[in-house]
């Protein structure tokens, strides 16, 4: 009395799973090393472990190791986690592999964040915080006009939609204030996204950003998988389904708030890595989260190794990840709908 | 110990009732049926009893306790609810999906353990799907999806088991299947509330019927008695026809003129 299994189609086990999603995790520490090795002065790999682990090599290469391309490394490695690990559970609560970070506003609050941050001449610490600010601030108004229309995840979608192009609105605003020669070019700039001018000083708080986002999510990490049910069903499996949902949609803000101040706005990666991530993991978010924070890292990386050495100057990151990112969505979105796979 | 909803009124729409004044009371160890047209109000009712849904009049009694007052948790852990469809967004294996069921039982950081999977190892085996644990619930068909998120339901292990449809979209050897494990399941004395469209399940299993029309109890009792040409012409609209009645096993056929 028992329905034979038909073979083909079984999943991985989660020992395969486990297998990948540890490979995925190993895989930024490469990516780490080879861009520091990479950049406009050829450096050694030999003499990037020296200066890393204190060996005999020049001063100046200490310094542009330590002082320059290792924060770099290490913040662009950070934004890439919190896009990608963001994305994974804001496509879990939002029951849809289509959507990122960007669904609430978070971006373009951030945006207008650093806009009239660079507007009012507050420095970088300054655009930081804004960015933090007018992200969350976005997420916030989001939620509100979503609660106050009945809760639902469409209705939550809309009201993001909404949102985020009043923010877009408003940093447009800031734009034709801004003064033409100074400030209109660098607010433009920095809205392509990049991480060319990071330092250590502001590494730190994006780390501990990180960090916190990334563990909170890890350990409700069985939950999003419960969210991913439709909303009766987590409900008479006993879940404080909106409760629940919003504590992740803080920690996901919290995490793309913290990269986008930082890198300003990086498009597609929150929304192509999980997705990559999902097909080689499974969409259960004990590996999914770990796998994607990897992957991201490691496809952050890969980009910004591109946008400091492809061209004599620095090309914006949103604009390769852009136009790599579309192309690579657009050939997952075949591949799903030739599988006969249904796009929920 | 009964769960009990008592004279309940819901509107999705303000004043716009889909349910009006509606008792109906399951007690531990019976099956209670639900029938009634499209429409009037059967998977309503179910997710009012299991506190999906609030009723805007009257209460919902389980075990004698107030069934809202319970938190979200508390009341999973005593109701079990298997709606109709699985609405997983993502392509979680068969034996994810049962753990699901689990859930009142595991903390918020936590996943199931190893007692856990046993049992929805157990629920898996009782409806037949162990050979398909691992399979992506996106890649089943409709009656196994069904029986799949029946042993959810079941691994939930709460005292009442409610269930819209159990045996809709499936071959007559997968309905006997559910319905005998569901009898099973209420003589080990679960309380079990199954809407079904066709009279004959409740005839063959069920003990007690209950009959809606348009939100409205309109029978209620033994199902050879709520179950008359009279009364299910009055709850569908068209005449039926009892077969073999009063000599072996009775059926209920539409009257086809002609």
């Amino acid at each position: 009395m028992r329905i034979k299994g038909r073979g083909a189609e079984r999943a991985f086990g989660p020992v395969r799973r486990a297998g990948i999603t540890f490979l995925l995790g190993l895989l930024p520490l490469f990516f780490i090393l080879g861009s520091l090795h990479f950049g406009r002065m050829g450096l050694s790999l030999s003499e990037v472990w020296a200066s890393l682990f204190g060996g005999e090599v020049s001063e100046t290469v200490r310094a542009l190791v330590l002082r320059v391309r290792l924060p770099r490394v290490i913040a662009a490695s950070l934004v890439g986690v919190n896009l990608a690990v963001s994305g994974a559970a804001f496509q879990g609560i939002f029951r849809n592999p289509l959507v990122e970070s960007r669904i609430l506003g978070v971006s373009a609050g951030a945006a207008f964040g650093a806009a009239l941050a660079m507007v009012l001449q507050s420095g970088p610490a300054g655009i930081q915080i804004l960015a933090f600010l007018g992200g969350l601030l976005a997420a916030g108004l989001a939620i509100l006009l979503g609660t106050a229309f009945g809760g639902g995840i469409l209705v939550l979608v809309l009201s993001g939609v909404l949102v985020s192009s009043f923010f877009s609105s408003l940093v447009s605003l800031v734009k034709y204030f801004a003064d033409p020669y100074v400030q209109l070019p660098g607010i433009t700039f920095w809205l392509m996204g990049g991480i060319s001018t990071v330092l250590w000083h502001d590494v730190l708080p994006l780390a501990v950003a990180s960090f916190l986002g990334v563990a909170g999510l890890f350990l409700l990490r069985w939950r999003l998988n419960l969210l991913t049910l439709s909303e009766a069903e987590a409900q008479a499996l006993g879940l404080h389904v909106r409760r629940l949902r919003f504590l992740v949609i803080a920690l996901g803000t919290l995490l793309t708030a913290a990269a986008v101040s930082v890198s300003g706005v990086v498009g597609w990666v929150g929304l192509i890595v999980p997705h990559a991530a999902r097909a080689l993991v499974g969409p259960d978010h004990l590996f999914l989260i770990p796998a994607s924070a990897g992957l991201g890292a490691a496809v952050l990386l890969l980009f910004d190794n591109i946008a400091r050495t492809a061209l004599p100057t620095e090309i914006p990151l949103d604009i390769l990840t852009g136009l790599i990112g579309v192309p690579v969505f657009f050939a997952l979105f075949m591949r799903q709908i030739r599988r006969g796979g249904g796009w929920k | 110990m009964s769960l009990l909803a008592r004279a309940i009124s819901f509107a999705y729409v303000p004043e716009k009732y889909v349910l009006t004044e509606v008792t109906v009371e399951v007690e531990r160890g019976e099956i209670l049926f639900l029938l009634g047209a499209n429409g009037s109000g059967k998977t309503t009712l179910l997710e009012c009893l299991c506190g999906v849904r609030v009723p805007q009049h009257g209460t919902v009694l389980l075990d004698g306790r107030e069934l809202f007052k319970l938190s979200a948790r508390e009341r999973a852990k005593y109701v079990a609810y298997v709606p109709q469809f699985p609405e997983a967004a993502f392509a979680y294996t068969v034996e994810e999906m049962v753990l699901f069921g689990r859930a009142p039982h595991v903390g918020p950081f936590g996943r199931p353990g190893r007692n856990d999977w046993e049992r929805a190892y157990r629920a898996l085996a009782l409806v037949g799907l162990d050979g398909l644990s691992r399979r992506p619930i996106t890649t089943l068909s409709g009656g196994e999806k069904r029986l799949a998120l029946i042993a959810r339901g079941i691994a939930q292990e709460a005292p009442y088991l409610l269930l819209d449809e159990p045996d809709a979209h499936l071959d007559p050897a997968n309905q006997h299947r559910v319905l005998s494990v569901i009898s099973h399941l209420a003589k080990e004395g679960l309380g079990v509330v199954a809407t079904t469209h066709n009279p004959n399940s409740a005839l063959l299993y069920g003990k007690r019927v209950l009959l809606l029309r348009a939100g409205k109890t309109l029978a209620e009792g033994a199902p050879k008695d709520a179950l008359s040409a009279e009364l299910l012409k009055e709850a569908y609209g068209i005449p039926f026809q009892i077969v073999g009645d009063g000599v072996g096993p009775r059926a209920i056929l539409p009257k086809v003129e002609g």
